[in-house]
């Protein structure tokens, strides 16, 4: 069962990780991950503003230029904020966003490992 | 007129309530078996009056009738009839109305049809569902009145937005709200049964019908809402991790694990407590998500207007709600024993309450997270599907694994079940996904497990299906439909999402545009005048080069007078095998349009799957023996 | 015992959920960037309006003690209304450098612009993709940055300027 166990955990952060969106639009997966401060909940790529048509140029020129998605990101955060971005950075602020979820799994696993080692230790006695 | 007609109506529920508390109170003393006659007439009253009262609002709608407030802010004359009506629950005042009778008929109906049940355990069921509605009741005459009076009588009304005139949003929230408010009354039953002693198997079997109904109504209420995103929002997408949407999923998280768990509790006779603690959550989440949404502090496509008297006044309700939840939870505890073999249906349940109980708070998490760290940093950040979809989806790999094979084992205890049928299918499943990467396209690590997972899923139910032609009684039936169409959906959007065709470009008339195999000529622009909107209609001709076949697309530009407003109609082709998707809109100052094309296979089989979990859920409501 | 612990636990966490919850309802969730001030602006080039040869950069801006940027447009109706604070700055502080960055529009529309209501600004720069605009952080029309010799931003304003703000600026560069 501990095998089992350490299989999962692996599985788990190699996905994690390892997610990326393999979609062939870079461009459009950048759009989508923007978001746009003048509509109410839109995503640069789904909004019609005009804020959103000029941030579209300056991310293609960034691409030409051959900017990584990160360094797009991280100018247009030095510039607008962390709030232009979709997907929270990892950093000191948002450490408990991204880490709860799994605390919560972890100890959600604990909870089924006792309740089952204790029917197993009850039969056994 | 019809206003004093309404608040009439509503100042009488008022006092039945309060007299069906008094009355059932008195009846909780008396030695006798069966629950007093005039309990059941007061109820009835209350269940008409409350129906009534939402007949006069619809009236005020049909025959636009602005005397009343709620009618002048969000109708037309020259609305479509049908639209009229749905305008009704489509305002906020409106569809408060529409919570309180789905709590007052729910209350009515668990009262008639559970006469097998406990006398006390039914009268502590009415007098809290009764509270709750005195709560909804207050808030209504208080803050939200549908039925307010304006004088002089206005000429025409403000009308209605116009993305809300379509018939999957006219019934996308009743369908919600029978399933948010639907958990309201095991909510109440809950807390009548721990204040009774009434629990174990008879409890789960007196609630059991009411959880699959909210369970199914949420359910097709969301899918119905993702359905309409799609057709009419314009952006070719069904889930955005909105926050309007993660308050229907929350619920639908816990109404899952509690109808899991349920089975459990009414089987093995154990899971009390924590059939108990899903109970109570899960009308506690229906109306965090109502304050989330409705109280202004989240920002949304789809909030409602919103004031701020209003989130105090949900805030304070919820609060009580909880705190009382709470108190009487702990007061009457009591530890129990879990018999759980690790081999067992039992353990697998649980597990699928694990899974449920991550999901769940991962999108509280996402959801409260900047609200949080706004009160108590002064920062702003966002946090949007990215994050959703990245600590979520791949727990769904191993999430869909259990589906499958955790209905094979037994109750109690089961003999190791993996056996070689079971690694046959996960082979044949391996190859499949193989044979879709090697001849479509590459994808990750996480796709291919997902793909498996949801393949090994498909045809480990398509399996179990076959097994039940020679079954008569057709065990099982329900449970196989929705794993089924939970399977087909993953798989679907997993294609859907991998082989997605998206560009995003200016055009100008009479430009042409290629994107891998597909010409699109933009031939020409038409103006459009109708009943109460102009329209700017784009023709664009999409050839396809592979097999020279050509289809005319034309996305609009809407431009309303009432209330004055931009829409972007999208063009939307449906085929068995995928969708053409186009939008367009101006540039500002511009002769350029900007033109989003999409073209997403098997777009219609997600909604198919997706229903396929729901339909699953009604046939078993429509089963008469216990069968899982 | 245990009991009563996680109680407490579980109580202290609900009255905390639903005080924030009750503080969430008094912030604005309209997001601004009015308090993104301390950076530097660097790495610019600003075209005239008027003259596609003359252009200026960071090191034309450091030899000002203070820089008011002044995104504007012809077709923008606020702009006007904050125009008479600009011309305001130009005549009555001589510390202050004001630069116009046209906004998306035509340079026809835009010199006609200042003919009518006056040129506040020591420069007037063309940004007809409005791509210049990211770089310094903007996203509305009119929108303004008041800067330093260092180039660091110490003011922004969202929106026209009124006569609030208009003293605040006085304020800062005193």
């Amino acid at each position: 069962m501990k095998k089992n166990f350490f299989l999962f955990i692996c599985f788990i952060l190699i996905t994690t990780f390892s997610y990326s969106n393999e979609n062939q639009n870079k461009l459009l997966e950048v759009y989508k991950n923007l978001r746009c401060l003048v509509c109410q909940g839109q995503s640069i790529a789904d909004s019609n503003s005009d804020f959103a048509a000029t941030i579209k140029l300056v991310v293609q020129d960034q691409f030409k230029e051959g900017k990584k998605e990160d360094e797009i990101y991280e100018f247009l955060i030095s510039k607008y904020g962390e709030w232009i971005v979709y997907q929270p950075t990892f950093n000191k602020n948002n450490f408990l966003l991204w880490a709860l979820p799994y605390v919560v799994l972890i100890f959600g696993g604990f909870i089924i490992f006792l309740v089952v080692r204790k029917t197993k230790h009850n039969k056994v006695n | 007129m019809l206003s004093n007609i309404g608040i009439g109506l509503v100042t009488l529920i008022l006092i039945l309530s309060f007299l069906i508390i008094y009355t059932a109170s008195l009846d909780l003393k008396t030695s006798r078996q069966s629950i007093e006659k005039s309990i059941y007439k007061l109820s009835l009253f209350q269940t008409t009056f409350t129906v009534l009262s939402f007949f006069t609002l619809i009236i005020g709608f049909m025959n636009s009738d602005f005397s009343l407030i709620n009618v002048y802010e969000n109708s037309h004359t020259t609305k479509p009839f049908f639209y009229k009506i749905a305008g009704t629950w489509g305002n906020h005042e409106g569809s408060l109305l529409l919570w309180i009778n789905i709590l007052v008929i729910f209350s009515y109906l668990f009262l008639v049809f559970n006469y097998n049940h406990e006398k006390k355990f039914r009268l502590y069921t009415l007098i809290f569902q009764n509270i709750l509605i005195l709560g909804f009741l207050f808030f209504l005459l208080l803050n939200s009145n549908p039925f307010n009076s304006i004088y002089p009588i206005p000429l025409e009304g403000l009308g209605l937005n116009p993305i809300l005139q379509d018939p999957a949003l006219a019934i996308h929230p009743p369908l919600l709200y029978v399933g948010f408010v639907g958990c309201s009354i095991y909510f109440s039953a809950a807390m009548a049964s721990l204040v009774s002693g009434y629990d174990g198997k008879l409890f789960a079997q007196s609630i059991k019908t009411w959880v699959k109904i909210s369970w199914c109504f949420q359910t097709l209420g969301i899918i119905v809402g993702s359905i309409w995103a799609y057709y009419e929002l314009g952006w070719g997408g069904f889930w955005f991790w909105d926050p309007v949407e993660n308050a229907s999923l929350l619920p639908w998280f816990a109404i899952t694990a509690l109808m899991h768990s349920l089975v459990v509790l009414e089987k093995r006779n154990t899971l009390y407590s924590w059939v108990i603690i899903l109970c109570l959550s899960t009308f506690i989440l229906s109306v965090t998500g109502t304050f989330l949404v409705r109280s202004g502090i989240l920002n949304s496509v789809h909030t409602f207007a919103s004031d701020p008297a209003r989130g105090i006044y949900i805030l304070v309700f919820l609060s009580l709600m909880i705190f009382s939840a709470l108190s009487i939870f702990f007061l009457k505890y009591k530890k129990e024993n879990y018999n759980f073999n690790l081999k067992s249906r039992e353990t697998f349940i649980l597990a699928n309450n694990w899974f449920m109980a991550f999901f769940l708070i991962t999108v509280l998490i996402g959801m409260l997270y900047p609200i949080f760290l706004d009160v108590l940093t002064n920062k702003k950040i966002s946090v949007g599907p990215p994050f959703f979809n990245i600590v979520i989806i791949p727990l769904v790999v191993p999430f869909m694994f259990l589906m499958a094979i955790g209905p094979k084992f037994g109750w109690i205890k089961s003999q190791n079940k993996i056996n070689y049928k079971i690694l046959f299918l996960i082979l044949g499943a391996i190859v499949i996904n193989l044979f879709i990467f090697y001849f479509f396209g590459n994808y990750s690590l996480l796709s291919n497990a997902i793909f498996i997972a949801a393949i090994f899923l498909i045809l480990h139910s398509f399996l179990d299906a076959r097994k039940l032609i020679n079954d008569k009684n057709k065990t099982g039936l329900p449970r196989i439909i929705s794993h089924l169409g939970f399977g087909l959906l993953v798989f679907f959007i997993g294609i859907n999402h991998q082989f997605s065709l998206e560009e995003d470009f200016n055009l100008k008339v009479g430009e042409i545009k290629q994107i891998n195999s597909y010409k699109i000529n933009f031939e020409n622009i038409r103006i459009k005048e109708s009943k109460n909107y102009k329209a700017i209609i784009g023709n664009f001709k999409l050839t396809n080069l592979k097999n020279n076949l050509v289809q005319y697309l034309n996305p609009e530009i809407r431009i309303y007078s009432n209330p004055e407003t931009l829409t972007y109609e999208a063009a939307i082709k449906t085929k068995i095998t995928s969708d053409f998707y186009l939008t367009m809109s101006n540039v500002s100052r511009s002769d350029y349009y900007n033109i989003k094309f999409q073209n997403k296979p098997f777009m219609i089989w997600i909604w198919i799957s997706a229903l396929m979990i729901a339909l699953g859920g009604f046939i078993r409501l429509t089963l008469k023996k216990n069968e899982y | 015992m245990n009991i009563s612990i996680s109680k407490i636990i579980i109580f202290s966490f609900v009255i905390f959920f639903l005080f924030v919850f009750w503080r969430g309802l008094k912030i604005d969730n309209n997001y601004n960037t009015l308090n993104l001030i301390g950076n530097r602006i660097s790495n610019f080039q600003l075209t005239e309006l008027d003259n596609d040869h003359q252009y200026i950069s960071e090191k034309d801006l450091k030899k000002n003690e203070h820089t008011l940027i002044n995104f504007f447009a012809s077709w923008c109706a606020p702009c006007r209304s904050e125009h008479k604070y600009l011309l305001n700055l130009s005549n009555e502080n001589k510390e202050i450098k004001i630069i116009g960055i046209n906004f998306k529009d035509k340079k026809n529309n835009a010199l006609n612009f200042l003919k009518e209501l006056g040129n506040p600004y020591n420069f007037v720069g063309s940004d007809s993709d409005g791509k210049m605009s990211v770089l310094f952080g903007i996203y509305g029309i009119p929108e303004s940055i008041l800067i330093d010799s260092d180039l660091t931003v110490i003011k922004k304003i969202v929106g026209p300027i009124n006569q609030f703000q208009y003293d605040q600026i006085l304020e800062l560069v005193k």
